[in-house]
């Protein structure tokens, strides 16, 4: 069964539908592209899948035992976290947030886990630094520690490499490739058609209202 | 100057005023950088005029221990304020402005029309000054401001990581199943509680100053959340020590004291930070 099948999705606010009779299914594995302009629709996709607001109409049905829970994000970066006094250590253990339940502090398990992403991310070295003081690659790169430290099974990436210089663009492609062969789905929002051509196993574009899935390779 | 301090420690009002403006200053602090970098320190500004309107009501009808009155009309501000954000015709600082200013307005209008005391702008003065009304408290008042100060430093360090969750990211910490506005909530009811303790303190034109200088001071020196955190509380109980002190010795109104104590460190603070670099 796929990890979220969508069916006859309406999305948009306050009863006005941005995008309608919108289905399609993710696959466990699966490198899914979501394309299309600015107010096309694909960051609202994105909040709905994420829970952050409700379908207008249709419903998301999660398989394969994935919880709500279990979605990573990676968010656009907000005017607040651009002068955030905090470690990257302090950031990327806020995605085990899920992960203590009741409990007031993070434990052993926690810390180790940060500490594994941290590494997976290459950025150990980095972890007492301030978050503010990286460059916008790194900070992207903390941003995903983070995410991977909430799941290992689902991404969700709202245009990771807006802002990003050519080498750091490529590399945090690179990266993110990496995590989708380790066995991590990835759904990425982008304006960058060449980058969903060359990395995603299907697009799915949005635009005048609707969407239509392209299969790349499988 | 030592002996005069000695003389006047020996009155356990002296006293309590010291223990008790210590713990308000603390957990005044504690929020602060929260609310610096959500930009809700304008709510803060809002809520502290509502607590004067409040008090003023409290004044009217002639309820002796006012804190049992102000403290939940404030809290209840505070929650439609932020209830209000989301779906309201007014938006938010809007709506902040227009509760501040007519809670100001309304109190001034029924202390005027209602007041029994000989002395209303001494009164109205003090309120909003403070003057020396941490002197003044009653032994039940000054228990009530030790719960409660323990009470928000008790919350603080409990939820601190769900608030640094909140705070950082509020988007993220909703998506893996944070209960967001609970905490934003929390932060509210929080603010709320601190601002009326800090009333008695500093008066309510000045607790934004006790809120916002000791975190703006720390973010100045500090690089993660937790430094600037306990670095934050470390320079508001400094100097709300130190502003007591003198204002005790010296004869000074003791909120303005203690705010122009916090910014003389906020002024240290960010020549330190420039010489640095």
């Amino acid at each position: 069964m796929a990890l979220i099948t969508c069916r006859d999705l309406a999305l948009g606010y306050d009863s006005h539908a941005i995008v309608e009779h919108l289905s399609f299914a993710v696959n466990a594995g699966d490198y899914l592209c979501v394309v299309g302009e600015n107010g096309s629709g694909k960051s609202t996709l994105m909040r709905t899948l994420l829970g952050l607001q409700r379908p207008l109409g249709g419903e998301i049905v999660l398989g394969d035992g994935l919880r709500p829970s279990e979605i990573g994000y990676l968010p656009q970066q907000t005017a607040i976290q651009r002068d955030f006094p905090a470690t990257v250590r302090e950031i990327v253990l806020s995605g085990c947030q899920a992960r203590v339940g009741r409990r007031p502090f993070y434990g052993r398990a926690e810390k180790a886990l940060a500490g594994e992403n941290l590494a997976r991310m290459g950025m150990s070295a980095l972890q007492n630094r301030c978050y503010r003081e990286l460059s916008g690659g790194q900070q992207q790169r903390v941003l995903l520690a983070r995410a991977l430290c909430a799941t290992q099974k689902l991404l969700l990436l709202d245009e990771p490499v807006a802002g990003l210089d050519p080498d750091a663009t490529a590399e945090l492609y690179a990266l993110i490739e990496r995590l989708n062969r380790e066995g991590v789905t990835l759904i990425m929002v982008s304006h960058d058609l060449a980058a969903a051509n060359r990395y995603a196993n299907r697009i799915l574009r949005i635009g005048d209202g609707r969407g239509a899935m392209t299969e790349v390779r499988s | 100057m030592i002996a005069t301090l000695q003389q006047y420690l020996q009155f356990p009002f002296v006293r309590y005023a010291l223990a008790v403006g210590t713990l308000i200053a603390l957990c005044s602090s504690l929020l602060g950088v929260t609310l610096v970098l959500k930009r809700f320190s304008f709510i803060g500004d809002g809520l502290s005029h509502v607590a004067f309107g409040a008090m003023a009501i409290a004044g009217v009808l002639h309820i002796t221990n006012d804190m049992l009155f102000v403290m939940p009309v404030t809290v209840l501000c505070a929650v439609l304020l932020l209830r209000g954000g989301r779906g309201a015709k007014v938006k938010g600082d809007a709506a902040v402005a227009m509760i501040s200013v007519g809670a100001l307005a309304i109190g001034y209008l029924l202390l005027n029309l209602f007041s029994a005391s000989s002395n209303l702008s001494g009164d109205v003065c003090a309120s909003l000054f403070g003057s020396t009304s941490i002197l003044t408290l009653t032994q039940a008042e000054v228990w009530l401001c030790a719960g409660l100060s323990v009470a928000v430093v008790a919350l603080f360090i409990f939820y601190y990581n769900r608030i640094f969750a909140v705070t950082f990211d509020e988007d993220f910490a909703r998506a893996v199943g944070t209960a967001a506005d609970g905490y934003n909530l929390l932060i509210a009811v929080v603010i709320a509680v601190i601002i009326v303790l800090a009333m008695n303190l500093v008066g309510s034109l000045l607790i934004s100053a006790l809120i916002i200088f000791p975190a703006l001071s720390a973010m100045r020196l500090f690089r993660s959340f937790k430094g600037v955190t306990v670095c934050s509380a470390a320079l508001s109980v400094a100097c709300a020590l130190v502003g007591m002190l003198i204002s005790i010795v010296g004869g000074t109104p003791v909120g303005s004291t203690i705010v122009a104590a916090d910014i003389a460190a906020f002024i240290i603070c960010a020549a330190i930070e420039r010489f640095r670099h």
